[in-house]
């Protein structure tokens, strides 16, 4: 499977990453892919990513432009973000 | 339903006045203007940077005027927001709503700040003496927005 995955904010500047294109292999993993999921595989990069996406920060998720939470699953050719609480208005 | 995300100011007269002529059984409008304040936490603020995600900022701010308008009845509303490099007194958001009466309007224009504050992909970064930092998202603003969904 194949995503697209932003960053936005403080995680963007400290992982130095804005965009990636991540592809999986299409296994059990994959198939049962969910926010939470994806953290945990991204937190496995280093240990920014681990404190980035699972450490004291909240990160808010996104699937195609929607706030979700933790437990929402993605498919393939989703466009998932990451980011901390937003502090717009 | 309006909504932009842009870097240029807004000329608040003009798009009250927009709304105002738009209908003649308009009776109300209530408008909201947020500012860049000079000082935030016992910080000099010397610049605000806004960031967001396109795309899903005009959706998002879209479903909160939608969703409002389920709720409320009023005419219309818009929604500016400003992204990029700002100054304290700069002017950060516009929201102004439409209506037969004031009561809806109000209640509605509350509601879409509320949400906006809370839902809609901006972040803010702050440069003050000490350097630049990103800001925290307020509890008191999840509570606003709490109040709507009791």
């Amino acid at each position: 499977m194949k995503i697209k995955i932003f960053y936005f904010a403080r995680l963007k500047e400290t992982l130095k990453f804005s965009t990636e294109d991540l592809e999986l292999p299409d296994d059990a993993f994959a198939q049962a892919l969910t926010i939470l999921k994806l953290k945990a595989f991204l937190a496995k990069r280093s240990d920014v990513w681990q404190q980035m996406l699972l450490g004291k920060l909240k990160v808010r998720g996104a699937i195609n432009h929607e706030l979700v939470d933790d437990n929402a699953p993605i498919v393939d050719g989703d466009e998932v973000a990451f980011f901390p609480p937003v502090t717009g208005g | 339903m309006t909504v932009r995300v842009q870097t240029e100011d807004f000329d608040v007269g003009f798009e009250v006045n927009q709304l105002r002529n738009a209908r003649r059984d308009t009776g109300a409008i209530v408008s909201f203007v947020g500012q860049v304040r000079d000082l935030n936490d016992g910080d000099t603020v010397t610049q605000l940077t806004l960031e967001h995600y396109p795309g899903m900022t005009e959706k998002a701010l879209e479903a909160i005027a939608q969703q409002a308008k389920t709720r409320w009845d009023f005419f219309d509303a818009l929604i500016i927001h400003r992204i990029g490099s700002l100054k304290p007194t700069d002017q950060i958001v516009l929201v102004a709503v439409s209506g037969a009466h004031r009561g809806e309007a109000f209640k509605a224009c509350e509601f879409i700040m509320d949400f906006l504050k809370t839902e809609a992909p901006f972040w803010k970064k702050e440069v003050t003496q000490d350097g630049e930092h990103w800001l925290e998202a307020k509890q008191s603003d999840d509570d606003a927005r709490e109040r709507w969904v009791k």
